[in-house]
């Protein structure tokens, strides 16, 4: 019974870490760099289960941090800092809509985990009053 | 009259441990929710509680058919879970999650009010001995 709130837990963090990469992509929506290498790719953590073995129900972990390969899009700005000899500056490929979407999705889903958290707590403590 | 607790208590002890397990299984389904490929489980309520309880006659044994045969003696296998299987999702979604999320929430709330009856019925008999012991006073 212990397991649901580790479950819960690291679905929680799965969560977090995806709210946080949303928060850094819309933060740098708007960065510009001086080459096409250096331009802000959107970042998306990639979820897998935590198992043990194929018998036992697992968690979330986040494996790993996947960057965008949409394209950069690339615009006409000589008077910015960053430009380029040619004097074009390359902007971040983050997908407004995308992240927006993205962040509904992370927080419902860390608002359910909270919720079997707070449930399954309830049942446990019910559990330590049997036979009061 | 031996108190036995284990006949006392009747099936509301197994049944208490495999809601738990319940409890579980739906809770690791709504947590990869959004984990691509991840197939929700559920466990089969009656399968699970027969496997509970004859969960001492989980023993295997070999027979010997030869006399030049090795007595292998029991071994007790921890079986797992066969209770433990796959849903069939109603919307198939394209990364291969069959988590439904509302099926979930469903199923997990009416664990959770199963799991509380389960403990309301322990209550009772735990005050029913109580009251065998105590002569009602």
């Amino acid at each position: 019974m212990f397991k649901v709130l580790d479950i819960a837990g690291s679905a929680m963090n799965a969560q977090m870490v995806r709210l946080n990469t949303t928060a850094s992509n819309m933060a740098n929506a708007n960065t510009v760099a001086s080459s096409e290498a250096g331009a802000y790719r959107a970042k998306q953590p990639v979820f897998a289960t935590l198992l043990r073995d194929a018998s036992d129900v697992g968690g979330v972990e986040v494996s790993g941090i996947a960057e965008s390969d949409a394209a950069i899009e690339k615009r006409y700005e000589p008077g910015n800092p960053m430009a380029d000899k040619e004097g074009y500056v390359y902007l971040s490929n983050v997908n407004g809509v995308e992240e927006m979407a993205n962040m509904i999705s992370a927080s419902r889903s860390f608002q359910n985990n909270a919720e079997i958290f707070s449930t399954s707590r309830t049942l446990m403590l019910r559990t330590l009053q049997l036979g009061r | 009259m031996p108190i036995d607790f284990q006949t006392a208590l009747g099936v509301h002890e197994q049944a208490l441990y495999t809601r738990a397990r319940r409890t579980e299984v739906l809770g690791a389904n709504m947590a990869n929710t959004d984990t691509p490929g991840y197939k929700a489980r559920d466990i089969d309520f009656r399968q699970a509680l027969a496997q509970a309880q004859g969960a001492s006659s989980r023993q295997l044994s070999t027979t010997q058919t030869s006399s030049g045969h090795i007595a292998a003696g029991t071994a007790t296998v921890a079986t797992g879970d066969a209770a433990l299987k796959y849903r069939n999702p109603h919307q198939p979604s394209e990364d291969g999650n069959t988590v439904e999320l509302h099926v979930e929430q469903a199923n997990f709330a009416d664990n959770a009010v199963r799991y509380q009856a389960t403990l309301t019925f322990l209550g009772g008999k735990f005050s029913g001995i109580k009251t065998a012991l105590t002569g009602g006073r």
